[in-house]
């Protein structure tokens, strides 16, 4: 064992644990520790996989990366774009941290996500060590795989409380050849009809985000194909759009940056409220909000439950699994998911409300 | 379990017509695609509403009455093989397409919606549902979340769970159990996905709500020939490598394309030992630019012919031979046998080269015909079942494959399912702790085991018993659809 495979010390922790009934807050660099601070108990020890790094396996022409999750994002990243390649889902890195397995875990995209999937999506396989104690494998390093339950793709989201995650098989993306942004001066309701407008065409698009007045469009692909669209979008070119983007993923907007309780607010992309104030990404399924006060954060969400989605405030209580917006029968069911998994609750003790069952 | 009682009381909750008796009715329900093995089921049950369905399952719980969903019955695996004593659940009745939302560009539909019909309900907005398995025309959206199914495109646009965004689900209790929906993002565990390729174990599907996709303005295929095998599969790898994700890759060895040619003459070249199909898509632009990067990678990998075709009804000509490589491998010999293993693409040549050698040493030809894209292998082991010995050979050799798939980091099943069919070389992908796991999860959902009982997952003690020995295999997927 190598000292960047720390396998075995993580899995012994964990059965150390399960025999002890000890708690365990899991972490990795702690860059989005603020999701779930006000949950986790008190009681706790750490189980940081922040040293169980590198990449196991990478093939470029596999187009997959076999990755253990301590590895900073950071990392990856530069390697993959060494290989004219990416992350399809192009996580979000706070304070530029941030590591694999908790962009996993989080289950985090960033403004690609309509068009190159959600988090789950590009996730193949996994290595985890469950609350029993046990090392598994789930999926693979395929593409095609319906062997068995996908217990990969639950872990995403699941913000480890069904397991600690020892390595990941992503799947990638090959990077396009060019990508530009342009920009529409728009009112919002103006602009959010556009968008689905532009849901419905073959557009190489890779971001559709508004904000303040401004319809931001982002085009990836061949350069022939990418200028096409510009001029179908119209719009003005925007040097330095890269940035806008980076800004949007990565929290540094000043919408993000205020004293204002940050609200998460998931609609069907045409829902036409909330959304006068808002930042808009993903063509419009994802608003996010500085909510004036608690009167606001609750009309928010209330609109958006009329319109079939739900509003969440980014901080401390993020993680948790169970949301307002589930019936009951779902509720139950998460909770016996987590039973299958960590029956004695030891990992993020505090993400589910084991005893109400 | 009182199979009187639980008659009686579906006699009164669901009007006659939905339900079948008599053993000459429940026939055409022995079997699914996997049609060797056939068990007669008890009744078979046609719901025509949510609310039936979850009558059905309230009166099977209660009366300990195994349910086994079905869809159209198209499957690989023996997923909807009956069980003695048990109820089908057919779903093929609730038949609707409930909503088309453009604005968000999804649609709603219920379980026995047809694959293709989806497609066909959207197509006059310029819409449609990606996933194509080869039975398309036939299978149903539910069959397809049973089976996360995949089909030839799906390399560049995803399995059925990358394109199926919600679920309505009933628990083996009745209860609905609503998963994502119109949005792109839901609170609390990823349930939708593990329901994906759950072989009707964990809940029953009553509604789908599925991505509709703008159709891409332009296509083109490329037809490619080589004289190896291991130079069509480094075509593949460098396609890949070169940054391009085709819409399809399709690759057959030369036995393969000699029967199809032999069939339907869709003029391949027959001198070829492998040939390869690339479909890429988009905007002309674009479409045009990646045809002469795969033409000038293949040439460099040394391409004895290259054809391509622009319009749809060339494109159509391409395909037709791939598309009918199952049947027509079905006339080289009497019985065929499909293997389903997916392996890492830069493996391919490798493996295709060791399949050849297993074909040699058990003296059974192989025909491959494979989605090479995703490394997703369907070799064909030719035998006559009427020859003793051979369908063990057959056997011998598909156990083999797969086992070969596994050790160099593949799976059994790409896309098949594992059913019946596959349950032995499960033992060999899984460890028991995490076959254990499998059944923890199916507990969550199912402590009684009343849904699908005995498939997907192979019990500890059916392990222990298969040993490191573990050729079962099942036997011929034949019916008259496409396989491809």
């Amino acid at each position: 064992m190598s000292a960047d495979d720390q396998s075995e010390r993580l899995h012994e922790a964990v059965r150390r644990a399960c025999a002890d009934a000890q708690p365990l807050l899991v972490a990795g660099s702690g860059s989005k520790r603020f999701l779930l601070d006000a949950l986790v108990s008190d009681g706790a020890a750490l189980l940081s996989v922040a040293e169980h790094v590198g990449v196991v396996d990478y093939r470029p022409d596999e187009l997959v990366v076999t990755v253990r999750t301590g590895t900073p994002l950071h990392d990856l990243q530069g390697l993959l774009d060494a290989n004219q390649q990416l992350l399809p889902f192009d996580p979000p890195r706070f304070e530029g941290g941030g590591t694999i397995g908790g962009a996993i875990a989080s289950g985090l995209a960033g403004p690609a996500r309509p068009w190159r999937g959600s988090v789950r999506d590009c996730l193949l396989g996994v290595e985890l060590v469950n609350g029993v104690g046990e090392r598994l494998r789930f999926g693979g390093q395929v593409m095609k795989n319906v062997a068995g339950y996908d217990v990969s793709r639950l872990q995403s989201g699941a913000f480890g409380s069904l397991g600690v995650l020892l390595t990941v098989s992503l799947r990638l993306l090959p990077k396009p050849a060019v990508e530009r942004t342009c920009a529409l001066e728009l009112d919002a309701p103006t602009a959010l009809a556009r968008m689905r407008q532009w849901a419905r065409q073959p557009l190489p698009l890779t971001g559709v985000g508004y904000q303040a007045g401004v319809l931001w469009a982002r085009l990836a692909g061949s350069e022939p194909a990418v200028a096409a669209a510009l001029a179908e979008l119209g719009g003005e070119p925007v040097a330095d759009g890269a940035s806008w983007w980076d800004d949007l993923r990565d929290h540094t907007l000043p919408v993000f940056k205020g004293d204002a309780p940050l609200v998460r607010v998931i609609v069907p992309p045409s829902a036409p409220a909330p959304l006068e104030g808002s930042v808009v990404e993903w063509a419009g399924g994802l608003r996010w909000f500085a909510a004036e006060d608690a009167a606001h954060g609750q009309r928010l969400a209330a609109e958006a439950e009329a319109h079939g989605g739900y509003a969440c405030g980014f901080d401390g209580r993020y993680a948790r699994v169970e949301h307002s917006v589930m019936a009951e029968a779902l509720r139950i069911q998460q909770r016996r998911i987590k039973h299958a998994f960590d029956p004695q609750d030891l990992f993020n003790r505090g993400l589910v409300e084991m005893d109400a069952d | 379990m009182s199979r009187s009682l639980a008659l009686k009381a579906l006699r009164a909750a669901l009007p006659a017509r939905c339900l079948i008796t008599d053993p000459k009715g429940t026939k055409p329900y022995e079997t699914d695609g996997l049609t060797a093995l056939r068990q007669p089921p008890w009744l078979v049950v046609l719901p025509e509403t949510e609310a039936q369905v979850r009558q059905v399952l309230l009166i099977c719980a209660q009366h300990d009455v195994p349910v086994v969903a079905r869809g159209a019955g198209t499957g690989l695996s023996g997923g909807a093989r009956p069980v003695a004593d048990g109820v089908v659940l057919g779903l093929s009745r609730l038949d609707q397409v409930l909503e088309v939302d453009l604005d968000n560009c999804v649609a709603r539909v219920q379980p026995g919606v047809r694959n293709l019909a989806i497609s066909e309900a959207v197509a006059h907005h310029g819409l449609y549902y990606a996933p194509d398995p080869s039975s398309q025309i036939a299978c149903s959206i539910g069959g397809n979340v049973a089976e996360n199914s995949g089909g030839v495109h799906c390399l560049k646009y995803g399995l059925t769970v990358h394109n199926v965004v919600g679920l309505r689900v009933l628990t083996v209790s009745g209860e609905v159990l609503e998963l994502g929906g119109k949005t792109l993002d839901s609170p609390g565990y990823d349930l939708l996905a593990l329901l994906c390729g759950s072989e009707g174990m964990l809940g029953i599907v009553t509604e789908v709500i599925v991505k509709l996709l703008p159709r891409p303005p332009a296509s083109a295929v490329l037809l490619m020939a080589f004289d190896s095998a291991a130079a069509a599969a480094e075509t593949v790898s460098q396609i890949i490598a070169q940054g391009l994700v085709p819409a399809g890759l399709e690759m057959m060895d030369q036995l393969a394309t000699q029967a199809v040619e032999d069939f339907v003459h869709a003029g391949y070249p027959t001198e070829a030992a492998a040939l390869l199909l690339c479909e890429v898509d988009g905007v002309p632009e674009e479409v045009a630019s990646n045809v002469e990067l795969v033409s000038r990678i293949a040439k460099e990998y040394g391409a004895i012919e290259l054809r391509v075709a622009h319009e749809p009804h060339e494109q159509a000509a391409f395909w037709a031979g791939r598309k009918a490589a199952f049947p027509a491998a079905g006339r080289l010999a009497p019985d065929y046998y499909c293997m389903d293993g997916t392996i890492p693409r830069a493996a391919l040549a490798d493996v295709l080269g060791r399949i050849a050698g297993l074909a040699d040493e058990y003296g059974l030809p192989v025909a491959n015909v494979f989605h090479a894209g995703d490394g997703n292998l369907h070799p064909l082991i030719l035998y006559d079942a009427s020859v003793p010995g051979e369908m063990a050979k057959a056997e011998a050799i598909g156990g083999r494959i797969l086992e070969l798939c596994v050790a160099v980091g593949g799976t059994v099943t790409g896309e098949h399912g594992v059913g019946v069919e596959k349950l032995d070389q499960m033992c060999v992908q899984f460890s028991a702790q995490e076959l254990d796991q499998f059944f923890r999860v199916k507990d969550s959902f199912d402590p009684n085991g009343t849904l699908n009982p005995g498939k997907a997952i192979p019990t500890l003690a059916r392990c222990s018993e298969v040993g490191g020995m573990h050729v079962h295999g099942g036997e011929l997927p034949f019916n008259n659809l496409d396989r491809f």
